[in-house]
């Protein structure tokens, strides 16, 4: 069984329980053992445009927590995945850097000896498209939804070694195929959800989300596809606001790809947390019922 | 209008030699960034080819004491499309750091730094968070936010 260290971060923890239920579940039933580990932090992300020493300090301490248990990491969240990734990768190339870096952290020591990884990444690469097909017992055909792919999940693309195209990515789209649903394509796909500005000018961030959300809602899906939580919180968590601002209605729901993937792995809607969705998908558990195979 | 007198032409070292800050001297203004932007597609005085022009041309006040630079959403389409490969999000965060240690830091930066020295990370799990938890089956969570508070405490001098 292959083992990872289960990287929450700040937001999956408290905001994102439903992803975080169905990442365990779906993890489980393929056989991919997530390590816990209390002494994981921040990332370091939220610091990088405060400090950016204060960010290599704190993400360096976590990499070299997953080292000392020996495992990757394996992220939920795209900007864990985004920061974690690119302070592995500038130390473990940056001998001079590494060493400044050690000594400031006293307590732990970094090698690097781990890699990182989104969950959806180890999903693409550990198994596979064909890999995972052979746990499906209830494909979602019939069911449309629009991929998110956010900007983190594959930007920078230098530190992501060319596991994905940054403007043009595919890997999502093929994970939702797997499920047996249609992942759709639509302009805008890799319009950023404008989460990083959200605490700066709301309203121009909530007009980022209300415009891929538009584009969307015209496409008639029967929800979005995310893959971190802080895009879900742009496009779900505040659709009831973005809808009084462009006075529209929109009622998107918005999905993490492990509830979807679980469902077509046979398991229920009721223990992958669809309770927790923020913008309720009665009609899309209605549809599922009528043709689920479950 | 803008009287080049009031430029600091160290500046651009200044970013220039402050790491990820690199690429700036290589920009040759194309405007691959601006016309790429989410942000700017929305907030037209967001403008990142100004922004970096001002900072080559020592417009130290200008680029700091502003709110723009804070306005970076950090989607890296710029990054990923420049010919000059100045990595723009990068001299952004620079930019940003420099704005901090000259005494501009945006509020809900400080706040983020309070709720980090706080809990170890953004959000607060205490007993109420580990109940919901467990009600769900998911494991308890125990951060401690001494490792985080020595690092703030080491590195943001300023508000740490």
């Amino acid at each position: 069984m292959k083992k990872y260290a289960l990287f929450l971060g700040c937001t999956v923890p408290v905001r994102a329980l439903n992803y975080e239920i169905s990442a365990r579940k779906v993890a489980e039933r393929i056989g991919l053992e997530f390590i816990d580990d209390n002494r994981f932090t921040c990332c370091g992300f939220p610091v990088k445009s405060v400090d950016i020493e204060a960010s290599l300090l704190m993400g360096a301490r976590n990499l070299a927590i997953a080292e000392d248990l020996g495992v990757d990491i394996c992220t939920l969240c795209s900007a864990c995945t985004s920061s974690l990734t690119e302070v592995n990768k500038v130390l473990k190339e940056d001998e001079e850097l590494r060493e400044v870096i050690n000594g400031k952290m006293g307590d732990v020591r970094y090698n690097g000896t781990i890699r990182v990884r989104h969950f959806a990444r180890v999903l693409y690469e550990d198994f596979g498209v064909c890999g995972l097909k052979d746990f499906i017992i209830n494909p979602l055909e019939g069911f449309r939804f629009a991929p998110h792919y956010g900007c983190h999940y594959v930007k920078p693309s230098e530190i992501y070694s060319g596991f994905d195209d940054p403007e043009d990515p595919h890997t999502l789209d093929e994970l939702i195929g797997v499920t047996g649903a249609e992942s759709i394509a639509y302009e805008r796909k890799m319009l950023c959800c404008g989460g990083g500005i959200l605490g700066i000018d709301e309203e121009v961030a909530l007009k980022m989300s209300a415009e891929k959300l538009m584009v969307i809602k015209e496409k008639k899906v029967d929800g979005m596809i995310s893959i971190c939580p802080f895009c879900s919180i742009m496009y779900e968590g505040n659709q009831r606001k973005i809808e009084k601002m462009i006075t529209e209605e929109l009622g998107i729901p918005v999905f993490y790809y492990p509830q979807v993937l679980g469902l077509a792995l046979g398991l229920a809607p009721e223990e992958l947390g669809f309770s927790l969705n923020r913008v309720k998908p009665k009609k899309f558990l209605e549809k599922l019922k009528a043709g689920a195979k479950v | 209008m803008i009287t080049l007198t009031k430029s600091n032409a160290e500046f651009k070292y200044k970013v220039v030699e402050k790491f990820g800050g690199e690429g700036l001297s290589r920009c040759f203004a194309c405007g691959t960034c601006t016309a790429g932007c989410p942000v700017r597609e929305i907030e037209k005085t967001y403008n990142p080819r100004r922004i970096i022009r001002l900072a080559i041309l020592g417009f130290k006040d200008l680029v700091l004491k502003s709110d723009f630079v804070w306005l970076c959403s950090g989607c890296y389409t710029c990054t990923e499309r420049c010919p000059q490969d100045v990595r723009l999000t990068d001299v952004m965060n620079v930019l940003k750091n420099l704005a901090v240690e000259e005494g501009f830091i945006h509020p809900s930066f400080v706040a983020q730094i309070d709720a980090l020295k706080k809990n170890g990370a953004l959000y607060e799990i205490g007993d109420f968070e580990n109940k919901k938890r467990s009600g769900l089956d998911l494991p308890k969570i125990i951060r401690g936010p001494k490792p985080i508070q020595k690092i703030i405490k080491r590195t943001i001098k300023k508000i740490g």
